[in-house]
């Protein structure tokens, strides 16, 4: 064996004076855990004992935190890290056929690393890229659309890649005297970063210096028009103009064409962006800004009615502030849909000295990419919307809990935090007002679980992410037992325009009791994939069809899962359903956080449910038992189905197995994790049931054979 | 409608209520047609047990909060959707509850399927076998068949770990429930297991994934007590099976009383359980009670009566008998020689109630004198003296349930992790709920800081500074105003208040005048006595810290005086506490084991009293106190003294300067010792009866509480007589008859002669199971706290408490303050806990010294260090760690040939010569080899030991 070599030991010296420091904030295992593995690369064990000290807290409870979380490793790894997506955005675009492809190429499964310790291969569920699926990571900088040859070119590359690349940067963005010159939007967000706009921006930077041309960049977020990603716009006095795709090879000619004097001439040329069909069809009310704006622009944020909605509730009494957002409408975006209002009144109604509003970030269904869109492209509404929530129920302190693949919006929302407190719009003294609210980002360490909110509280808490029962509700022993409101990104980004335009314009948006907007994300195997915020009402369908034009590959669609991996699968009957939480749910789907995840013909529903099954088995907390054993199970029984060794009899016996699972799960189950996992599995069942014959279908072959 | 309100109201121990019970307003609610009412917080699953409406659980168990993780306990509930989990869901006003449908049947039996489907089906060779939770239920849901196979993935293929002495981990049957995890956490506190990783893949993990035995598992049992498996069993079951009957008894380790319940197979201990019953222990247990009972069947008990003429003549084995015409002989000859005062006895805190009444009665009937004594003499004596001349009665306040009401707690002189465990895990509970805690002792014991625990203030005082820092203390509150002014009026002494508030005001004792002497400093001491003062409930809780020194008794008024300055006493969550070292402590002290008292604490001169006795066990007694242990010894050397009985206490190994100790038993003509060893003392002895352990007697135990709780057989005496029955017997041998068929009769004795004890009786302590004295017609259910209208002597005396220092100072000579004190795997002299498997975590007594010590010093760790005093020197290994401060060493005294009273000096309190075991001022010395007294300490051992063997070769003899 090979003797471990004293220099490479890990030189936790200063360990103790770290966790000191950190250990003040409460909660702070996870941050310490995190700047460790900033560190280190990994979390040495030897550390283990000495953050169990300054915290007052058993090596074992510690060990018990690493060991929870995915992203924490207690051995180095390799010298890369490469995180292949393995959620169903990216199987509906050829993800399967790239994990299968890295481990050939590679010579490894995941969770391992190459003999020559270069490069580690890691699954991750979901990169929130999935408009431009298939996704990988690469240390932290995440790349797509992937095939085959692209991971090649990665691999060529790699070693001219710095593994710890330094972390995003401020770019000027909009000189001063811009008034003489033209504004260029550049898109920044992590997909139109990994399309390539930050390489298109430093090309065009360049040209722009080196030719003196007329021109000043902004970086503007992303409009979530990805198909079109990088698109490109120019201000006008008719308003912006869109070019897009365009890539870096494109630059040199798109500034040669002078597009400022001659836009229409581009071959690229989209006319008015706010034109553009896929745009224009769209009500954007909580999106208003995305993508028109340099997201880190206090200026810019104000210009388009920023911190209105905020200015009207420090003059508004608590339950005035609660009434407004009561009689909005607004439903937990999130996907449970619970009635914002009613959940801020219970905070409200609870006394006591320490509240908080937690905003939950951890957007981990795969399809679903909103909250990523709105913390990186308008970070100052979701601190607005938070501020007003401490307003309204009492609290002064928030946290933002956001998933560790999301580091390009870690990076976003503290740039923004710091800019906003010393803007006087957090901190004490509100404005000027007797007021006080701060804010956290807290980061996440690859659970998806701790996307359930009781999950999320225990994490905060600096646990293992375990499920809570309930009751008691969050709102009334919440964080740290304190009462709390727990709110997704886009409900909280919503609550400044309903405070800024009032309850009643808002809920002219929509149907039924699903009142105001959704923000929907196009995922998948779709020819025009992107964000698209419309009022509830309208068909899957209108948006398969007229917004993302079909399927990419060119061929039929046969299924799309709405709501993230614990939606239904909906065959081509069920698309015409409006968008409506009740309708969704009458059907045993359910909208959830507005995910649309679009696979065509190729797909073969079996292995869709057996991935509902394994995605529930690797992220289960473990807690409750239908979710910690069934779902291993359900992946065994789904197997025996689908064996080619197996009587009629039997897998008929394996069938009504697999449904008396899924009742047990549904039935069973502490959190919707085990229990709404059956549904993508039993509508796979239902609506697809030759795909889980073609066990039956190898059998006979084999039994007869040509 | 079943009432189900009282809180308090004693619920059956041996059920399992599924969760914790609550204490709220009156809820009512229907569950399966009935109706019932319950406070408030109580969950549907308590509710219903309470009406005997049984729902299957597995993850549930009423010692641990709701989990929610079996999902086996679904109910339905009108009205609402899903099936909730009735252990998670709290009662509601009105609810309508059902617990058993087709429906909820379907799907508890599916859980149930999926549980099996990744557990071995080896039920018939499985040591759980006969009861496992698990096995219960699958029974209860009608479980059939496991459609899922057994090929799936699975944990069958687990390593045990047996790494543990007394129990293993089959990780195989585990069902991951987290009790284990959980009891560790909310039960002991120590949070020595978690779980590790997540999913499938959860498994309980002991440290970071390690052996039990490596991990900071303290061993309390909590885990295996809440396994509902196999998972984690006790080996005794594993190797012997399932026990089949069992006997409720009380622990005979330390003053916290655990009651247990002892499983047996015949007349064999299989294992001890703690019984949930226990009012002292509630369930809970530590590593000593729990495991530590093999010392029992030990081959080196001795289980004949010996005598001999010399100490250096072989051991004769006898009849009792003979053994008693012996020694009432000798004893009888030495009283004709010498006087009737030449001769006396000493009690044993580790003997019932009622034998302990048996020997004092048996020195005062029999031998004539008031020459007895017991071993609180050289531990708890000075809280007796002071308590009794501040508050009016020599006890404890509270009982420990007590804590759970404190807002801050300080903790003076005493380890409770080590020594009093299962009360130390209530407190840390305390702690984790939110009360603050002031710890005052030199070492940095583990209470200042740990998982979930950090004490607001360590004062790290220097030995021998215990009374500065009360004065300190009680300055500030004076000085700063923070008294409860109006508490002192209504229930003290105001004139010996008003002496006391200008002696305590005066310079000398301000924080600034003290903080040097100490070596704390002063804005600490003032911060902590405001926290103290300011807390709404402040408990003190104290041990050998205090009482072991030249001012124990002053300390100990000191403290009484800090409790009533803050109003700080005569209810729940305050209150002067001393932990008590030895099991019956309490009891020993109240039974007359005192030369100047009898039972009851009241005083020989006392006619009225006396007269009492005299009547009742028709003799003359004595007016005048008789001799206390140092001046027998001393009597011995001189001469005047020459006969002992000494009855379960080894002084020779317990007390402090062996040397002396030690020429005083080699002087004596006669020595009884009557123990279950043949221990140190014994030796030296002349006679021996051999002594019954706890398992072998009827009788009880007071606890540091007040608690008295039955001790009851569960096996025959292994010499054929139970140690009252042997002393019985020695008094009848001595021509004072004693004739007592039961100790009950014992006990009715007492209650007839004691007041404080007037309304104990076995038959109440069956049907309460424990009552805590005074208990008599003024508080027939007994006293669990005291003082709460007024104190016991009527107005409270503050003490005036002059800070003396102590003789023993640090020096040229002896440059170091040795202190000492106990670890949690051994007990006392270590008799028992040697001769258990225990050993293996204290294999040798350690010198504790500060690094910087030792690098002056050059002493390495585990190097052999001398520890000279002025009374002599010993060698310890080292062992090198900040716990101890710069200046000061420490060590434990479980070990015989350690020698650490080889080192102890005779100074002692003023006022009860109870031991300055915590302070002497040594000289340390890097050296090669044990010290003189230590080689012929082996010596003398190999030769009483040969002598021994002849007896027992003998003895095979005798029935060859």
């Amino acid at each position: 064996m090979k003797q471990p070599d004293l220099n490479d030991l890990p030189n936790l010296a200063d360990v103790p004076a770290l966790v000191a420091e950190m250990g003040q904030r409460p909660g702070a295992l996870l941050p310490i855990l995190h700047a460790l593995q900033d560190r280190f690369g990994y979390i040495p064990e030897t550390s283990i004992v000495l953050i169990a000290q300054g915290l007052n807290l058993s090596r074992a409870e510690v060990h018990g935190v690493v060991s929870f979380y995915h992203f924490f490793r207690t051995s180095p790894p390799g010298r890369h890290v490469i995180q292949i997506c393995a959620s169903e955005s990216c199987q509906a675009t050829g993800g399967r056929t790239l994990e299968a492809h890295a481990r050939r190429r590679l010579g490894i499964d995941f969770h391992e690393t190459t003999p020559d310790g270069e490069i580690t291969l890691e699954p991750v569920y979901c990169l929130g890229n999935c408009a431009c699926s298939p996704a990988l990571r690469v240390n932290r900088a995440v790349l797509g659309p992937v095939d085959p040859q692209a991971f090649d070119q990665l691999l060529a590359t790699l070693g001219s890649r710095d593994p710890h690349p330094k972390p995003w940067k401020i770019e000027p963005t909009g000189t001063t005297d811009a008034g003489a010159l033209v504004k260029l939007y550049v898109p920044r967000d992590t997909t139109t970063i990994a399309l390539g706009a930050d390489e298109v921006a430093a090309r065009l930077q360049s040209s722009i210096d080196t030719q003196g041309l007329p021109v000043t960049i902004v970086r503007n977020g992303s409009r979530g028009l990805y198909y079109l990603e990088p698109m490109l716009e120019l201000e006008t006095d008719a308003g912006r103009i869109a070019f897009g795709p365009i890539q870096v090879a494109d630059v040199e000619t798109f500034l040669a064409s002078k597009p400022w004097l001659h836009p229409s001439k581009h071959p690229d040329y989209l006319g008015l962006t706010e034109d553009i069909p896929f745009l224009k069809q769209q009500q954007r009310l909580t999106f208003s800004r995305v993508g028109r704006i340099d997201p880190l622009s206090l200026p810019a944020y104000e210009a388009e009615a920023g911190f209105v909605g905020l200015r009207r509730a420090l003059k508004m009494l608590p339950e005035e502030i609660v009434r407004e957002v009561t009689e909005s409408g607004l439903r937990g975006r999130g996907g449970a849909a619970f009635p914002t209002g009613i959940k801020w009144q219970t905070v409200l109604d609870t006394p006591s000295a320490t509240k908080y509003i937690v905003c939950n970030a951890d957007e981990g269904d795969s399809g679903t990419y909103a909250d990523r869109m709105m913390m990186e492209s308008d970070p100052f509404a979701v601190i607005e919307g938070m501020t007003i929530a401490g307003l309204a129920v009492g609290a002064d302190r928030g946290y933002i809990y956001l998933r560790e693949e999301y580091r390009y919006a870690e990076w976003v929302l503290d740039e923004a935090l710091k800019r906003a407190e010393a803007a006087h719009f957090l901190g004490q003294n509100i404005l000027g007002s007797d007021q006080s609210f701060l804010i956290e980002v807290r980061l996440g360490a690859g659970a998806y679980i701790c996307g359930e909110e009781t999950a999320l509280l225990e994490s905060l808490e600096g646990k293992r992410g375990m499920v809570r029962p309930k009751p008691p509700l969050p709102a009334i022993h919440g964080l740290w037992q304190q009462p709390t409101v727990i709110n997704n990104v886009l409900t909280l980004a919503t609550v400044p325009i309903v405070l800024a335009k009032g309850a009643a314009y808002y809920a002219d948006f929509g149907v039924g009791r699903s009142r105001g907007t959704l923000p929907v994300q196009l995922a998948g195997n779709l020819k025009q994939a992107g964000l698209v915020e419309i009022g509830f009402g309208q068909t899957l369908r209108t948006l398969l069809t007229e917004f993302g034009g079909g399927s990419r590959s060119g061929l039929a669609i046969r299924a799309v899962q709405v709501g993230g991996p614990l939606g239904a699968f909906l065959p081509a009957s069920a698309w015409d359903t409006p968008l409506d939480y009740e309708a969704f749910a009458r059907m045993d789907a359910m909208l959830g956080h507005g995910g649309v995840v679009v696979f065509d013909e190729t797909v073969d529903l079996s292995e869709q449910a057996r991935f509902a099954m394994t995605f529930c088995a690797v992220e289960s907390c473990g807690k409750c038992t239908p979710c910690r054993i069934g779902a291993v199970r359900g992946v065994e029984v789904i197997d025996k189905i689908m064996s080619p060794v197996q009587t009629q009899a039997a897998r008929q016996d394996a069938v009504d197995l697999l449904k008396d699972l899924c009742d047990t799960m549904i039935a069973g189950s502490l959190c919707a994790m085990g229990g709404m996992t059956p549904y993508p599995v039993l509508s796979a069942l239902e609506h697809f049931p030759e795909d889980f014959r073609r066990g039956e279908v190898i059998a006979t072959d084999a039994m007869n054979p040509v | 409608m079943l009432q189900y309100f009282d809180p308090k109201q004693r619920r059956n121990p041996e059920i399992d209520y599924g969760t914790p019970a609550a204490q709220g307003v009156p809820v009512s609610l229907t569950i399966d047609g009935r109706t019932i009412e319950v406070p408030e917080g109580t969950s549907i699953m308590r509710a219903a047990m309470l009406a005997s409406i049984k729902i299957p659980k597995l993850c549930a168990t009423d010692s641990l909060e709701a989990f929610g993780s079996c999902r086996l306990c679904l109910v339905q509930i009108e009205g609402r959707r899903g099936l909730p989990s009735s252990c998670t869901t709290p009662v509601e006003q009105g609810l309508v509850v059902q617990t058993h449908n087709p429906r909820l049947a379907l799907v508890r039996r599916n859980v149930m399927e999926l549980y099996i489907s990744d557990h071995p089906l080896d039920c018939l060779t499985c040591p759980a076998n006969g009861n496992c939770e698990l096995q219960d239920v699958a029974g209860e849901v009608g479980l059939r068949a496991v459609r899922y196979g057994f090929e799936g993935e699975n944990h069958l293929a687990a390593e045990p770990d047996t790494s543990h002495p007394y129990f293993s981990f089959d990780a195989s049957k585990c069902i991951v429930c987290s009790r284990c995890v959980r009891a560790c956490e909310e039960v002991q506190g120590t949070f020595a297991l978690t779980i590790d990783g997540r999913g499938f893949d959860s498994k309980v993990a002991a440290g970071q994934d390690e052996p039990f035995l490596d991990s900071d598992c303290v061993s309390c049992g909590a885990c295996v007590q809440a396994c509902p498996t196999a998972t984690l069993m006790e080996k005794t079951v594993v190797e012997q099976g399932q026990p089949e009957h069992s006997v409720i008894t009380t622990c005979a380790y330390c003053g916290v009383g655990c009651a247990f319940k002892a499983e047996l197979k015949g007349d064999q201990v299989v294992r001890m359980v703690p019984y949930k019953g226990g009012a002292a222990n509630q369930g809970h247990s530590c590593v000593k009670g729990r495991f530590a009972f093999g010392y029992a069947t030990h081959k080196e008990r001795v289980t004949t009566p010996m005598i001999r003429d010399r100490i250096d003549a072989p051991w004769q084995k006898v009849s009792w008998d003979e053994a008693m015409t012996f020694a009432a002989n000798r004893i009888r000859q030495i009283q004709q020689q010498y006087g009737s005062e030449s001769v006396g006895g000493i009690t044993s805190s580790r003997c019932t109630n009622e034998e302990t009444y048996l020997v004092q009665k048996l020195v005062r009937a029999a031998f004539g004198n008031n020459n007895v004594d017991t071993c609180a003499r050289v531990c708890h004596s000075p809280t007796g003296y002071g308590l009794k001349a501040t508050l009016g009665e020599s006890a404890g306040t509270q009982a420990f349930e007590s804590v759970e009401q404190a807002d801050v707690i300080m903790v003076i002189g005493a380890n409770p992790t080590d020594a009093h465990p299962v009360f130390a895990s209530r407190l840390k509970r305390r702690l984790r709920a939110g009360a603050q805690l002031i710890v005052a002792d030199p070492r940095r014991i583990d209470l200042v800081s740990g998982p979930h625990v950090q004490a607001r203030h360590h004062l790290k005082l220097l030995p021998g500074t215990n009374v500065a820092l009360i004065n300190a203390l009680a300055h500030v509150i004076i000085d700063e105003g923070l008294q409860d002014q109006a508490f002192i009026d209504a229930r003290c002494d105001l004139e010996a208040f008003a002496r006391w508030r200008a002696f305590i005001s005066e310079p000398r004792n301000a924080p600034e005048a003290l903080s040097a002497a100490l070596g704390v400093s002063s804005e600490t001491l003032r911060s902590a006595a405001r926290v103290y003062a300011n807390a709404g409930n402040a408990a003190i809780y104290y041990g050998l810290g205090v009482t072991e020194h030249s001012q124990g008794s002053t300390m100990v008024m000191g403290i009484a005086n800090l409790a009533m300055l803050t109003g700080n006493l005569g209810r729940e969550g305050v209150g002067v506490n001393p932990l008590r070292g030895q099991n019956n402590v309490q009891g020993a002290c109240d039974m007359g084991s005192f030369p100047h008292e009898l039972p009851g604490y009241r005083h020989v001169s006392d006619d009225r009293v006396r007269q009492t006795f005299e009547s009742n066990w028709g003799v003359r007694i004595g007016s005048e106190p008789g001799l206390r242990i140092p001046n027998m010894l001393d009597g011995a050397i001189s001469g005047t003294y020459k006969g002992l009985y000494c009855q379960g206490e080894d002084i020779a190994q317990s007390d402090p300067n062996t040397h002396h100790v030690e020429a005083a038993l080699r002087n004596l003509d006669c020595l009884i010792v009557q123990d279950i060893f043949l221990n140190e003392t014994a030796k030296y002895a002349h006679v021996f009866f051999p002594g019954a352990s706890f398992l072998e007697k009827d009788g009880t135990f007071t606890n540091a509480e007040r608690r008295i709780s039955p001790v009851r057989r569960v096996m025959q005496p292994l010499s054929g007589k139970a140690d009252w029955e042997a002393t019985m017997a020695f008094s009848n041998a001595l021509g004072y008859p004693m004739n007592y068929q039961h100790p009950s009769e014992i006990m009715a004795e007492i209650a007839s002669l004691t007041p404080t004890f007037s309304g104990v009786s076995y038959q109440r302590l069956d049907e309460e199971g424990s009552l805590q004295w005074p208990c008599n017609d003024a508080a027939p259910s007994g006293t669990p706290t005291m003082h709460v209208d007024q104190f016991v002597r009527g107005k409270g005396y503050f003490e005036r408490t002059e800070f003396i220092a102590t003789e023993e100072k640090v020096n040229r000579r002896f440059p170091f303050l040795l202190t000492t004190g106990r670890i949690l795997s051994q007990y006392n002299v270590g008799a028992q806990t040697r001769r258990t498997a225990n050993i293996g975590w204290h294999e040798q007594d350690l010198l504790e010294i500060h690094p910087q010590d030792a690098e002056d010093l050059g002493i390495n760790d585990s190097d052999a260090v001398q520890v000279a005093s002025r009374a002599g020197e010993t060698v310890l290994a080292a062992r090198i760690t900040d716990r101890v401060q710069p200046g000061v060493v420490y060590t434990t005294f479980h070990h015989p040939e350690s020698g650490a009273n080889v080192v102890t000096t005779d100074n002692s309190d003023w006022a009860t010569n109870c031991p300055e075991y915590k302070v002497t001022a040594v000289h340390l010395k890097k050296v090669q080899r044990p010290s003189e007294w230590q080689t012929a300490h082996r010596a003398f051992t190999e030769t009483q030991v040969s002598l021994m063997t002849q007896a027992a070769e003998q003895g095979l003899d005798e029935t060859a």
